[in-house]
C-alpha cells in the first residue's frame, strides 16, 4: 500500500511526451495530436475526448481558487530521519533530490483561500514530490489543516493524490493515518463540511484514512482509486483484474463516491456544494 | 506443544521439551522435584541467552509462528462470560475479526481481535486473519457500541494486514478501514491494543487507535512487510532480512520510536511455548493499563487518545 520510490515521479504529459520542442503533444486518451498550448489552456483536458492529464498542484490553485491565491501554511516543515533508512540511497538524499526536481519542500501543500468567495481551508497533495506519498511532514500538515480549519471555523477542501505511506519512514508514516483521521473527527463533530477531491491515482494509507471520509467524494474522471496495488490483489488472488478496476466508475457503481466531476467543472460544483452545507449547518449550542 | 519449529528455535523448542518429558516421568517421586526445578531454571535461562541476540527477520517469523496463541486463546484464558457478537448488519460475518461482551476481573469490557486460523480449513473460514470491509466494519458497530454503555475497549492485533482482493474493494475496504480510525478517535472510553502477534499497517492500525499500545516482546508492528518493501525498494523479496531491519518495526525499536506504550515479556522460548504464562502477562498490564487510565474522564480520555498520535512523527521546523 505505499509508494514504491523507486520509479521516477510522474510528471506532466507536456514534459513526458513532447513532440518537437513542446510545440505538439500527443493525448494519452485519443491518440491526437494537438498544439500544445491549447492542453495546458485546457487544464490538461483533452478538448477532444475529455481525458483527464495529470496537473500539477500549481495549475490546481489557478484552476479552483479564487485569484489563484493561496496563503500558505507551513511550508517550511521537512521530514527527519527517524529510522536512518537507507535503500539504494540515504533518506535525507532521496528528499533533497526530490525537493530539486519538484520544486517543493514535501508532497503536500496548504492555506487559506476563497472559492466562489467562499473562505476555505485548502490542501493539496503535490504527487511530484516522491509520488505524493504520505510521511510525518504530510501528515502533520494534514493535521493541522483541520485543526486550523476547526478554529478559524472554515471548510476543508482536500485534493488527494497519493501513492499511500511513505515507506522510508515505517511505522511513523502509519501513524500518520491516525493522526489525520482524529483531527478530522474533531472538524466533522466542528459540523463544518469536508469535501474530498479524489485525483489520479489515491491509494494505500492515504485513501484508507480520511480520503473517502468526505462529507462529499468528488472524483476525476477515470482516477485510480483504491486500498491495496493491482500487483498486490493480482498475486494474492491469482486473477487477472476487470477492465476499469479502482477507477472513479468502478467507485461510483459501488457507491463509494458522489460524483464524476470534469476538472473544468469542480470549481463551481465545489462551491455550490459549500453552499449548500452552509446554509444547512446547524448550531449545536 | 509447538508442533512447528523454526530452525533457530530448535535448541530451546529441545531443551523445553526435554525438561517437560522429565517432569512428566517424575510424576510423585518427590525427591527429584529439587533437581527438576534446577533444570528447568536452567533451561529457562538458556533459553533466554539463545533468544536475547535474535535478528529483526528472526522476530518476525516468531510473530508469525503457526503455533502462536491468538486472539481467543487469550480470551479464554484473560476474560469471562465472552459473548461473542457478530455481523456488520450490511453484508456478512468476517470471521477473521471477532469481538464482544467480556468480563475483565469482574467488569464488563469490549474485546474485539484478529482471529487466525489454526490449521487448513479453520484458516479458510477466518481468511489467515485478513479482514474484509465487513470484518472492520463490525469493529466499528462494536467501537459505538462500547462507547454508548460506557465499556472500555481492548483490542488484540494479529493480521498480516487487511485483505487485498477484488470484493475487498468493491465494498470498500479503505472506507472501511478510515472509519475504523476515525471511530476509535471519537470513543469516549478507555481503548487499549495490545500487538499479540503481527501488526500489518493499516489493517492492524485499524484496531489500533488506542489510548495506550502494549506490544509482546516478540510482536511486530510495520507500515509493510518486509517482503513488500524489499521487493519495491531492492526488487528482490529475498532482502526482506535486510528489510525487516531496516523498517524498525520490533518492539524495542517501536517503544523508541514512541508507537508503542509497553513491551510485555514473552515466556522462555516465546509465547507458543507457554499460553498461559503469556496471557498472565498480558492480563497483567492490562489491569496496570486500565489502572492508569482510571483517572481520565469520557472528555479526557478522547484528548489523551489524540495527544498521543498527534505527537508521532518526525518533523523539523515549526
Amino acid at each position: 500500500m505505499e509508494w514504491s520510490g523507486s520509479k521516477a515521479p510522474d510528471i506532466d504529459v507536456s514534459e513526458k511526451k513532447s513532440i518537437g520542442k513542446g510545440v505538439f503533444r500527443k493525448c494519452d486518451g485519443c491518440d491526437e495530436t494537438m498544439v500544445a498550448e491549447e492542453l495546458e489552456k485546457n487544464f490538461e483536458v483533452c478538448p477532444r475526448c475529455g481525458k483527464h492529464h495529470k496537473l500539477r498542484a500549481a495549475r490546481w490553485r489557478e484552476l479552483l481558487l479564487d485569484e489563484g491565491e493561496l496563503d500558505e501554511w507551513d511550508r517550511d516543515l521537512v521530514p527527519g530521519d527517524p529510522l536512518d533508512f537507507k535503500d539504494d540511497k540515504p533518506y535525507p538524499a532521496r528528499v533533497a533530490a526530490a525537493q530539486r526536481s519538484s520544486g517543493a519542500q514535501e508532497a503536500f501543500e496548504s492555506g487559506a483561500a476563497k472559492i466562489g468567495g467562499m473562505p476555505v481551508a485548502y490542501g493539496s497533495f503535490i504527487f511530484a514530490f516522491m509520488g505524493g506519498s504520505m510521511g510525518s511532514v504530510v501528515g502533520e500538515k494534514i493535521t493541522r489543516l483541520f485543526e486550523r480549519g476547526t478554529q478559524m471555523q472554515l471548510p476543508v477542501v482536500l485534493l488527494q493524490s497519493s501513492g499511500g505511506a511513505r515507506m522510508q519512514e515505517g511505522i511513523l508514516s502509519l501513524m500518520q493515518m491516525a493522526k489525520g483521521v482524529a483531527a478530522l473527527e474533531r472538524h466533522r463533530a466542528a459540523r463544518l463540511p469536508f469535501v474530498s477531491v479524489l485525483l489520479h491515482p489515491t491509494t494505500g494509507g492515504v485513501a484508507a484514512s480520511f480520503a473517502l471520509l468526505g462529507d462529499v467524494n468528488i472524483a476525476e474522471p477515470q482516477a485510480l482509486i483504491g486500498f491495496a496495488g493491482a500487483r498486490v490483489i493480482e498475486t494474492t488472488i491469482r486473477q487477472t483484474l476487470p477492465e476499469g478496476f479502482q477507477r472513479s466508475e468502478f467507485l461510483m457503481a459501488h457507491g463509494m463516491i458522489d460524483r464524476i466531476s470534469s476538472r473544468l467543472e469542480m470549481r463551481r460544483e465545489i462551491s455550490s456544494m459549500l453552499g449548500h452545507m452552509s446554509r444547512g449547518r446547524r448550531s449545536r449550542g | 506443544m509447538a508442533s512447528h519449529v523454526l530452525p533457530f528455535e530448535k535448541p530451546v523448542v529441545e531443551l523445553l521439551n526435554r525438561v517437560r518429558e522429565l517432569r512428566a516421568q517424575a510424576g510423585e517421586e518427590r525427591e527429584i522435584v529439587p533437581e527438576l526445578e534446577r533444570l528447568e531454571d536452567k533451561a529457562r535461562h538458556l533459553a533466554r541467552e539463545l533468544f536475547s541476540n535474535l535478528t529483526a527477520w528472526q522476530k518476525v517469523q516468531l510473530s508469525r509462528h503457526p503455533s502462536r496463541p491468538y486472539t481467543l486463546d487469550y480470551i479464554e484464558r484473560i476474560f469471562t462470560e465472552f459473548q461473542e457478537l457478530h455481523g456488520d448488519r450490511a453484508f456478512a460475518d468476517d470471521e477473521s475479526i471477532i469481538g464482544g461482551f467480556a468480563k475483565f476481573r469482574g467488569k464488563s469490557v469490549m474485546v474485539i481481535g484478529h482471529q487466525k486460523g489454526r490449521g487448513a480449513k479453520e484458516n479458510v473460514r477466518r481468511n489467515f486473519g485478513m479482514p474484509h470491509p465487513e470484518g472492520y466494519r463490525k469493529a466499528k458497530r462494536l467501537f459505538e457500541l462500547a462507547d454508548r454503555f460506557s465499556l472500555p475497549i481492548l483490542t488484540f492485533i494479529d493480521t498480516a494486514g487487511a485483505y487485498p482482493g477484488i470484493g475487498a474493494e468493491e465494498r470498500g475496504q479503505s472506507e472501511a478501514i478510515g472509519s475504523c480510525l476515525y471511530t476509535m478517535s471519537a470513543s469516549h472510553v478507555p481503548i487499549i491494543a495490545t500487538i499479540i502477534g503481527e501488526g500489518g499497517s493499516g489493517g492492524a492500525l485499524a484496531l489500533g487507535v488506542a489510548n495506550r499500545v502494549h506490544v509482546l516482546e516478540y510482536g511486530t508492528y510495520s507500515v509493510i512487510t518486509p517482503e513488500g518493501c524489499a521487493s519495491i525498494l531492492y526488487r528482490d523479496g529475498a532482502m526482506a532480512e535486510t528489510a525487516a531491519a531496516s523498517l524498525r518495526m520490533t518492539a524495542r525499536e517501536l517503544l523508541n520510536l514512541g508507537v508503542v506504550d509497553f513491551i510485555i515479556g514473552e515466556p522462555p522460548g516465546g509465547a507458543h511455548q507457554d499460553f498461559d504464562a503469556a496471557a498472565k502477562s498480558v492480563e497483567s498490564a492490562l489491569a496496570d493499563g486500565l489502572g492508569a487510565l482510571a483517572h481520565l474522564g469520557p472528555t479526557e480520555l478522547r484528548e489523551h487518545r489524540y495527544r498521543r498520535f498527534r505527537s508521532l512523527g518526525a518533523v523539523i521546523g515549526d
